[in-house]
């Protein structure tokens, strides 16, 4: 059994807030389930499956009240949790449902307010008296990353800075994003140490905002009238330092979620045309892009360099909206803009300056938790009909 | 800025009891598993690579390596040191380096463990050897 080809993303919306203090938590799901319905050209009572994560709050059944779902209608739900890519592996489970028949039309909500006010804390989990006490933040524990990758393989922080450089290449087009200016390596590098040895500009901005996609039937979404987008494979992963055993930080989950989406999809990182990769900061990506296969491990440095993720300069556009480093993290979770991004790209809705010719072919990518510690991947392939 | 950072008190489960009662007497326990002879950190009643549960407490050297670290620059009380440390006995342990000169840490140099007080168990952080 596959889910090759068995879902479509037919809905996608993005909410153009960045500062919310106005507005409600569950205002803002309500907000991107609206845009994403509307994207799609179907009602909300057409709804049968609904994919929330963490951030929807009380969980599945408030939401499902609260966006006033068609509850006679609604027959699917799921709320895995795992982080910023929780929506990701969202995706991968709403064709799951949609191929074996339990629902047909699924909506996959994001939104929060971090930027306004400080997130919940997550609940503990069994490590919790061995390691909450040390501090483990994004910051450092990507910075553990960072640190070991450069000890091992020799990366470099002018590497790790043109991520941002190409990120700010493409953010200067996107109206919505916070950090609009292009910047340098010597930008990067001459941005205050946050945690050794990423500087403020290798961490991602916080944001306040949301986002949502609406995933259907090939039958669905041919008879609506957006541009076809079909998901032909998708994997999912974890990893952590279980119980201290040939810990090794240089690589992720990606590893594993990233193959298991090739090999469904039936294509190599080669064929890919635009790649969304998670951008918390940019070690992640680096690490990433090697895990997935488009560079050997330890060569993402030199892949990434002097500007080869910029699109209609580099061999592998990424985040063309300006990602997580440049336009918005909502909710502290990049998962849900990535697939949003590249659904951009294969409809041909990019900003002009940076939308990828012929681009038929896509991958969106996010990890969620701290890579540092112990996290989730997920790895989608997406295709233009 | 030791002194001054003042640790939450481990919370202790029976899983873990033995190890917070060691810590009291100033021994950094580990867990080994006599099927199939690993070590791992934090401590575990089924090994969590054979599945075991034959499990027993082991007092570690308290000496290791730097696997990683990360300096915080700042924070409310101020920078801080984490990093993993590899023991002697093999498991790599997630902590922060203390009562030394945090900008001079290094990744292989030899640490070993100190125990700070909480208001309940001490817990184990690392220092330079």
């Amino acid at each position: 059994m596959t889910i090759k080809g068995k879902a479509y993303i037919a809905g996608i919306y993005e909410h153009p807030t960045r500062h919310a203090p106005d507005k409600s938590t569950a205002q803002l799901h309500a907000e991107v389930a609206k845009g994403a319905i509307e994207d799609a050209g179907i009602s909300k009572d057409d709804v049968d499956g609904y994919f929330c994560a963490g951030d929807a709050p009380g969980g599945a059944w408030p939401m499902v009240d609260y966006l006033g779902l068609n509850t006679k209608k609604l027959r699917h739900v799921d709320s895995t949790e795992t982080g910023g890519c929780s929506y990701i592996i969202h995706l991968g489970h709403a064709a799951e449902a949609i191929a074996a028949g339990k629902c047909s039309i699924a909506l996959i909500t994001l939104a929060g307010k971090p930027r306004t006010g400080a997130m919940p804390p997550r609940a503990a989990g069994a490590e919790a008296d061995f390691e909450s006490a040390y501090g483990a933040t994004t910051h450092n524990a990507y910075g553990m990353c960072a640190m070991r990758h450069m000890h091992d393989y020799g990366t470099t922080s002018e590497q790790l800075a043109w991520i941002k450089v190409a990120a700010s290449h493409h953010a200067q087009y996107n109206p919505h994003a916070m950090l609009k200016d292009v910047v340098t390596v010597e930008d990067v590098l001459n941005s205050p140490m946050i945690s050794d040895p990423l500087h403020r500009m290798d961490c991602c901005v916080v944001s306040d905002g949301g986002g949502a996609l609406i995933v259907t039937t090939p039958e669905i979404a041919k008879s609506l009238k957006k541009p076809l987008v079909k998901l032909i494979g998708h994997g999912e992963a974890m990893k952590g330092p279980r119980g201290g055993k040939d810990l090794d930080l240089t690589y992720s989950a990606g590893i594993w979620s990233g193959p298991r989406a090739f090999e469904e999809a039936g294509v190599t990182p080669k064929d890919i045309k635009y790649a969304s990769i998670y951008d918390s900061f940019t070690i992640t990506v680096l690490m990433q892009l090697e895990d997935l296969g488009f560079c050997r491990k330890g060569e993402g440095g030199k892949f990434v360099a002097d500007g080869n993720l910029i699109s209609g300069v580099g061999k592998l556009p990424f985040n063309t909206d300006g990602g997580g480093l440049c336009s918005n993290h909502p909710v502290n979770r990049g998962g849900m803009t990535k697939i949003i991004e590249a659904v951009r790209q294969l409809r041909g809705e990019a900003h002009p300056k940076v939308q990828v010719k012929n681009c038929d072919l896509a991958i969106a990518h996010g990890t969620g938790g701290l890579l540092g510690v112990r996290h989730a991947a997920s790895t989608a392939i997406l295709e233009r009909v | 800025m030791g002194e001054a950072k003042k640790y939450p008190a481990p919370v202790t489960n029976p899983e873990t009891a033995a190890f917070w009662d060691a810590a009291k007497q100033g021994k950094f326990m580990i867990k080994r598993c006599t099927a199939c002879g690993e070590a791992h950190y934090f401590p575990r009643s089924i090994c969590p690579f054979c599945y075991s549960d034959k499990t027993v407490w082991e007092e570690a050297s308290g000496e290791g390596t730097i696997y990683t670290y990360s300096l915080m620059r700042k924070s409310p009380t101020g920078p801080y040191a984490i990093g993993y440390v590899t023991l002697k006995e093999g498991p790599s342990v997630q902590t922060n380096f203390v009562d030394c000169d945090l900008e001079k840490l290094k990744i292989g140099q030899k640490v070993k463990v100190v125990f700070k007080p909480t208001d309940g168990a001490p817990l184990p952080f690392f220092t330079v050897a």
